[in-house]
């Protein structure tokens, strides 16, 4: 899932002989088998726990957790799911509240039970952030902070030296209780990254926080009443805690209402979890939680006709149904009131209407519903912008890139800038597609520390930029690399060692003597090779370092000589090199 | 060798002993100390084990060295460094050496041979750091031994190549600190091998260890400060630097970078991929720019905070920090801030925002999109945006700095500095705005701005609204709306937070005089008055109302037609509030009315202003005095005090030389009169109760001088020693009064004694004054002095009394300017008959919230008094941290006062009141003097004597009503 779409995340991830999958979501838009992913492409026969290493929740959001259960239960996996403690401890909240309203409201059968969830969370293993969990012996996995809603995290995956990030939802622009993402120069293979703006450069969020602050203000001042409609978690959370410093800033006193439910055990975790919150909220809460809301109470249905000023957060967010939208046509009729719909709407939805300039509206029962309060959309997204997926990459450094959960248009011309500016490679593929990407890995080889200390002492002094070479034997003996010097290596192997000698002649013409020939020849040769110890010993052969030379005169032709030089292997550098210098001859020198 | 070096241990023990024979009888102090290398010596050949010998130094090492014994015990170290196998006891000898090389007066280039031997055959990278660092404490010693240097340098060079990161970093810090700086030094040092520190400095950029790469970008900039000046070469190996993976070594990179823009801002660089070529110092800082992007927070607040002194940045790369192309769907989209400037231009205002208003407009070619690598762009918008408010604290400085450079830039970073003026940490906001107060001489606000602006004065943090009140003094408004805006705002303020009232009567006062025009129009409107019918005259007591009566009188000064649209009621109030209120209603030129202040000019030049004209006239005139009788003279100086008190009353400005002279005048009088007393003429014990009057006299003098010396800042030499000789005239009539009162002679000893020494330290401290102080007290004094010494207590009495009637009176000069302190409590405010109650036993939290002015060092000074009904008196001196300092001269005390006391049967009233705190010991006067006369007198002078501490009390006091209940059983 999640290929060139948003929705229904589920990215299986082959790397280096291990399958990890990462999220389990749901789609938001079908309501048949499309909705869960098709786990048949992980394996047609067999059961998906030998198959998957492990699978990887990166936040809540049922768009990547909600066919968890379905996956793990009614599929069948019992292998390790790894998500963060916040994730963890709300996303059975989110998941029983789904099942709730597709079983109960859509009257559904066929679907995860309660049961179901809890024997879910019960192979869930909670990580912590920056925590390197070990899945299996090499195996492993790292969680890094996102933003986006508490808990979500990106997860590095690293299998020896090859390693895939995959970012979840992210952003890189702080807000009001959460931080921005981060990650820092890990160089993975791989980033698997969203896109849901790719093509979005998003404004300074304090013009959009002033305006709605200042919206609400003057709606208060007025004595009217001010309905945000929200989804239970995330956003509303941001809200509220503007709305609740503002308040406290402003000494405001008009009441600030949240309906309950989800919402009170979702503040609860968000008490709970501080130090995944920004570091506004992390300094203060030790004089005071900021999730625990002096301003804002629990809402009671009877409050809504109440006189006065107040502001009320309602689910759910798109003003279809329930509290929200009960309480938008109360007020509605009064030109006093105001509706701030803080996110994207749907079509079709009453949301979707008012934005859209109806101000009639035909509700159940024809009743018409003349919509005289004011509608003012203000939007907080927690997804990275095009600057920030490009910020995020560029702190990774990511060998090549992998863009998911997005449109296929807008991830063309992000892809295009990724590649243009990075210069890396990257992907885009559709559902179902395979994309395999080709990594350089490195074989690490275990070196004896004899041998490490004596070659490094030969030769300049190391430097770490710069490859060495070394001389050495590669054994490579019951799936392990060592390298050992040459003895070492034959005792173990138990083989003779062989010399191995290279012979090559050189003709000189030199009419003189033999052993005047070599003098010359030992002459020249000492003075190029001022750095080598050049011998002439006594028989009037040569030796430079263990290469040994000898002047003899050609059998046939006197006046030509024969240079005989012989060299081991291991000196072929410096052999070949006297081999070429004695064939350009000797000066000619005046006896 | 170490042979050798035993021997010169030993001769310098032997020599010690000598000391010990010829000091024996004098100084004590000295016979211990030669015996300290000795006993270390004998320590360290007892240790057994390493650890002991480790144990014997670190006791050693605690305690102090003098001067003479250094080298001897540096000889022993070496001795044993030399002797010791154990690594650990080698670094600990070798940091010792360090820490004794330190030592004051003691030159270390003898021993500095021996450190370099040292460094030859020592195995230990530890050790090897620990010795490179003793090295570059003994170069640092010897900045005047450029040879020595080149040596050190020459050592460092040579251990830059060993494998341990410690060794590398410090043989690094020590070319920093000790390079060459000057170019001929290093060209004669070349022959010497040393080569280019630079270079090698450089080529260390590319270690393989962060940290050595780190210290390399430090050592080049210990250079730079050294003042070596930087080659442009290092500007692309720097560049490259500032990608590096780790933060420390990418945060010196931008400190670098930024030294390098400074140095050659003009050169001329080009631009990799293309053929384009750029200043210098755009190119930097479009890469610190990028650098406020940066992974980690701390290179962030490093290069945001580097950004605000770039000011040679040309202009559009500059702007481009406030650029982030906006898109949505790859269609070009305006930022808010646009928007808003378009509906303004367009004269629309205020219409509510539809869904879709900031739909995208025109396509953007997708080729043209620059993601990320356009450097500069929307750096600050990024910075603003940070999650760390130490990033944001630092764009918002880097904005100001940039903004108060170039007016255009100012005009463009506005809308940015508005926005964060909702941040949600409060010390952002503050910054921002006092910034924006900073840069308000290069802006105008727009309408829609100043709405923003004007939110902001509902914050419940008083902090806030006063730096918001000082921002709307000095702002510049556009139009008559922003201005009835502004007045509107302010007044809900007021309404919402009485206690701001002061500050914003005065926001008013200076908004009004700023935009004369743009008040006129609103006149008749905000004075309510109507053409036909009479309005009610509105209430005079009410701040609101005098809100708006200062805005409307403050733009009358500029604008004379505007009295013409004034009621007669307003006329009436006009001159009641130029009464009350003078320092917020100026004199106004109004028709039909004499005006009050015609005959006194307004005060366009200063220096002739009349009141000052008339304080000089009236000190001149009692400085002529001598020629009157005395009774003329008390009368004189009675009416110049009354009139100097007056005058301070009226004039703001000439408080302090008025009060403080108005001080001096009372002290010559209380003198004067106490020295007319009848009493003298008499024989002494008979009239011991006429007394009362002359010793209270001098009392007063003494609590007078104090608080001349302390209250007023701005207090110079010159005054402090005509306050000092005050006090020692006064300390010779409460001698001369003890004199005549007392029976017996024996008391009277020590007290001549001590004055006689008195004398002696104000002859030492105000040497050099002492030529200005012709015929005075002191002067004849000293003359005397040779007498007084001798002479017996009654004979120093009768000396004393003659030379006090003698004297002339002292002229004060007047310094340019002299604040009196002051503190006023606004918090608690005394007027709630709501007792605090509590149980007693337990404690309660008042608050206190005061304003000083002109209060010098008011963390070590100030102090709360509490005093409880029974007399019982506390005080509390507040944490450092309750002051603020909310613009020059001024703080802002806030801070928790804790009561208890046990039961009272009903309420009753505690006293909290301001103290300062002196202390004569560090009387203004010793730290102006030269350091060693200071040192001298100090020797000499018993220290009980010269620290006489005191409190001032300097506020009114305020009454707090508390009712501390009985605990309930």
């Amino acid at each position: 899932g999640a290929g060139q779409d948003v929705g229904r995340s589920c990215i299986l991830v082959s790397i280096a002989g291990k399958n990890v999958m990462l999220d389990c979501g749901m789609h938001m838009g079908y309501n048949d088998d499309r909705r869960f992913p098709d786990f048949s492409y992980i394996t047609q026969n067999g059961r998906l726990t030998d198959f998957l290493d492990c699978v990887i929740i990166s936040h809540f959001h049922l768009d990547h957790c909600g066919a968890l259960p379905y996956f793990s239960e009614m599929v069948g996996y019992d292998g390790p799911i790894y998500m963060t403690h916040p994730t963890k401890a709300i996303c059975p909240i989110l998941l029983e509240d789904y099942r709730k309203i597709t079983v109960d409201k859509k009257g559904e059968t066929n679907f995860f039970t309660s049961q179901m969830i809890k024997d879910c969370m019960k192979k869930v293993v909670a990580v912590h952030l920056h925590q390197t969990v070990q899945v299996d012996e090499e195996l492993e996995i790292k969680a890094y902070y996102a933003g986006h809603v508490l808990g979500a995290a990106m997860f590095q995956i690293k299998v020896g030296c090859e390693s895939v990030v995959y970012t979840g939802d992210y952003n890189m622009t702080p807000d009001r209780h959460l931080g921005a993402a981060w990650i820092d120069k890990c160089r993975p293979d791989l980033l698997i990254s969203e896109s849901t703006y790719a093509t979005t450069i998003r404004d300074s969020k304090r013009c959009r926080e002033r305006d709605f602050l200042k919206k609400v203000h003057e709606t208060v001042e007025r004595g009217g009443k001010v309905l945000i409609p929200v989804f239970a978690l995330g956003r509303a959370q941001e809200l509220c805690i503007l709305l609740e410093t503002f308040w406290e800033r402003m000494n405001l006193k008009a009441p600030i209402y949240f309906s309950t439910g989800l919402t009170e055990k979702a503040n609860h975790y968000y008490k709970l979890f501080i130090t995944w919150t920004n570091q506004k909220i992390r300094k203060t809460f030790v004089q005071r939680n900021m999730f625990e809301f002096k301003h804002i109470k629990a809402f009671d249905r009877a409050f809504a006709d109440n006189p006065g000023p107040m502001v009320v957060f309602a689910t759910p967010g798109m003003l279809h149904a329930g509290q929200s939208l009960q309480i938008f046509r109360k007020w509605a009729g009064n030109e006093k009131n105001m509706v701030i719909m803080p996110g994207y709407c749907v079509q079709g939805t009453v949301g979707h209407k008012i934005l859209s300039g109806q101000r009639k509206l035909e509700m159940e029962g024809r009743q018409i519903l003349e919509v005289k309060m004011q509608v003012e959309y203000m939007s907080f997204s927690a997804h990275a912008d095009a600057k920030g997926i490009m910020q995020l990459i560029r702190q990774a450094e990511p060998r090549s890139v992998l863009l998911v959960h997005g449109e296929a248009k807008k991830m063309e011309f992000l892809k295009q800038k990724i590649e243009q500016e990075f210069h890396v490679s990257c992907y885009m593929p559709a559902n179902g597609e395979t994309t395999t990407v080709l990594t350089n890995p490195c074989i690490p080889v275990d070196i004896s520390l004899g041998l490490l200390k004596r070659e490094t002492a030969i030769g300049p002094l190391p430097d770490a930029k710069k490859p060495k070479l070394m001389h050495g034997t590669l054994l490579m003996k019951d799936n392990s690399f060592r390298l050992v010097s040459p003895e070492q290596a034959l005792k173990e192997l138990g083989l003779a060692e062989h010399q191995l000698r290279f012979t090559c002649r050189v003709h000189i013409q030199d009419p003189r003597k033999e052993h005047e020939t070599g003098l010359r020849v030992y002459n020249h040769l000492k003075g190029i090779l001022k750095d080598y110890s050049v011998q002439h010993l006594p028989d009037g052969s040569i030796t430079v370092e263990s290469i040994l030379i000898q002047a003899t005169a050609h059998s046939e032709d006197q006046g030509t000589k024969v240079l005989l030089v012989s060299w081991t292997y291991q000196d072929e550098e410096l052999g070949s090199y006297l081999t070429s210098l004695l064939k350009k001859g000797l000066p000619q020198s005046t006896p | 060798m170490a042979a050798h070096l035993k021997k010169r241990v030993y001769e310098e023990f032997t020599k010690v002993v000598q000391q010990q024979h010829e000091d024996l009888s004098t100084k004590k102090l000295r016979l211990t100390k030669p015996s300290k290398s000795a006993a270390l010596h004998v320590d360290l050949c007892k240790a057994t084990s390493p650890a002991d010998a480790l144990q014997y130094l670190l006791q050693f090492a605690r305690k102090p060295v003098e001067v003479e014994s250094v080298e001897g015990v540096v000889r022993i170290l070496l001795e044993h460094y030399y002797k010791e196998n154990d690594a650990s006891v080698r670094l600990k000898i070798a940091s010792l050496l360090g820490l004794l090389s330190k030592t004051a007066g003691f030159s270390p280039d003898c021993i500095m041979d021996d450190a370099i031997n040292t460094l030859q055959n020592e195995k230990s990278h530890q050790v090897l750091a620990q010795l490179l660092d003793t090295l570059l404490v003994i170069g640092t010693k010897l900045p005047e031994n450029p040879s020595v240097r080149m040596r050190l340098v020459e050592v460092a060079c040579k251990h830059l190549t060993d494998s341990s990161h410690g060794v590398r970093n410090k043989c690094l810090q020590l070319i920093g600190c000790l390079g060459p700086v000057e170019k001929g030094v290093a060209k004669e040092a070349e022959s010497q091998a040393a080569k280019d520190v630079q270079k090698i400095i450089g080529d260390h950029f590319n270690d393989q260890d962060p940290r050595v790469r780190t210290a390399a970008i430090k050592a080049m900039l210990q250079l730079h400060e050294r003042g070596l000046k930087l080659q442009q070469a290092i500007y692309s190996q720097a560049c490259k630097l500032l990608a590096d993976d780790y933060e420390q070594v990418r945060s010196a990179a931008v400190q670098l970078i930024w030294v390098l823009s400074q140095l050659y801002p003009e050169s001329i660089v080009p631009i990799p991929s293309s053929n384009e070529e750029i200043r210098l110092v755009d190119d930097a800082f479009g890469k610190i720019c990028h650098m406020v992007s940066d992974g980690s927070w701390v290179v962030r607040v490093q290069a945001a905070k580097l950004l605000g002194s770039m000011q040679q940045v040309s202009s559009h790369f500059l702007e481009q920090t406030l650029d982030k192309k906006l898109m949505s769907d790859l269609r070009r989209k305006r930022t808010a801030h646009e928007r808003a400037k378009e509906l303004y231009s367009s004269g629309e205002f205020s219409s509510g925002r539809k869904w879709g208003d900031d739909a995208p407009k025109e396509e953007i070619d997708t080729g043209a999109v620059n993601l990320i690598e356009s450097g500069a762009c929307g750096a600050f918008v990024h910075g603003l945006e940070d999650e760390m408010y130490e990033v944001r604290i630092a764009a918002v400085e880097a904005l100001c700095m940039l903004a108060q450079s170039s007016p255009s830039f100012a005009e463009k970073c506005l809308d940015f500095l508005v926005d964060m003026f909702n941040d949600e940490i409060e010390e952002v906001r503050l910054q921002s705005i006092h910034t924006m107060r900073k840069i308000s001489n290069n802006i105008t606000l727009r309408e829609d701005q100043l709405d923003t602006v004007l939110a902001v004065l509902e914050d419940s943090s008083r902090d806030i609204r006063e730096a918001l009140h000082e921002l709307l003094c000095c702002t510049n408004v556009s139009t008559k709306e922003g201005i009835h805006l502004a007045l509107v705002e302010l007044l809900k303020n007021l309404t919402k937070y009485p206690t701001d009232r002061e500050s914003i009567w005065k926001c008013l006062k200076f908004l009004g005089s700023r935009h004369p025009t743009l008040v006129l129009p609103l006149v008749p409107e905000l004075l309510s008055t109507h053409p036909f019918f009479d309005t009610p005259e509105p209430d005079m007591d009410d701040p609101a109302y005098i809100a708006v009566l200062v805005l409307i009188f403050n733009a009358a000064k500029s604008c004379p037609t505007m009295p013409a649209l004034f009621s007669d009621h307003t006329f009436r109030h006009y001159a009641y509030l130029r009464d009350s209120l003078s320092h917020l209603v100026p004199p106004l030129r109004l028709p039909g009315r004499k005006l009050v202040s015609s005959a006194v000019s307004p005060s366009i030049t200063p220096h002739e202003d009349p009141s000052q004209q008339f304080l000089h006239q009236s000190l001149e005139r009692v400085y002529n005095f001598q020629h009157l009788d005395p009774q003329g003279i008390q009368e004189l100086l009675e009416f110049t005090i009354r009139d100097l008190q007056r005058l301070g009353e009226l004039q703001s400005e000439l408080a302090g030389m008025a009060d403080f002279t108005a001080t001096y005048l009372q002290c010559q009088l209380l003198l004067i009169k106490a020295l007319q007393e009848k009493l003298w003429n008499v024989a002494a014990p008979l009239y011991l109760k006429q007394n009362a009057l002359a010793s209270a006299a001098a009392k007063q003098i003494l609590e007078e001088t104090y608080k001349m010396e302390f209250m007023y800042s701005g207090v110079e030499s010159r005054q402090v020693v005509i306050i000092h000789h005050m006090r020692l005239q006064a300390k010779a009539l409460q001698l001369i009064v003890t004199a005549r009162t007392t029976r017996g002679v024996e008391p009277l000893f020590g007290m001549c004694e001590k004055f006689l020494q008195e004398v002696d330290s104000f002859q030492r401290c105000f040497i050099s004054e002492l030529p200005h102080m012709q015929g005075s007290f002191v002067d004849k004094l000293l003359d005397l002095m040779p007498r007084l010494v001798t002479s017996k207590p009654s004979e120093v009495v009768k000396i004393l009394q003659t030379t006090l009637r003698q004297s002339t009176f002292l002229h004060l000069p007047l310094p340019e300017q002299l604040h009196r302190a002051t503190a006023n409590i606004i918090e608690p405010t005394g007027e709630s008959d709501n007792p605090l109650r509590f149980t007693s036993g337990l404690v309660v939290a008042l608050d206190v919230d005061a304003t000083l002015e002109h209060v010098q060092d008011p963390q070590g000074t100030v102090k709360v008094q509490v005093l409880y009904p029974d007399g019982q008196a506390q005080l509390i001196h507040p944490k450092p941290a309750d002051f603020r300092n909310p613009g020059p001269g001024r703080h802002r005390l806030i801070t928790q006062v804790y009561l208890s006391h046990t039961a009272w049967t009903e309420p009753c009233q505690i006293e909290v009141r301001l103290l300062l705190a002196y202390n004569s010991n560090k009387s203004k006067a010793s730290t102006r003097i030269p350091k060693s006369t200071w040192s001298e007198s100090l020797e000499a002078l018993p220290p009980s004597e010269n620290g006489i501490e005191g409190t001032i009390p300097f506020s009114k006091p305020v009454r707090v009503f508390i009712m501390p209940k009985p605990a309930r059983r």
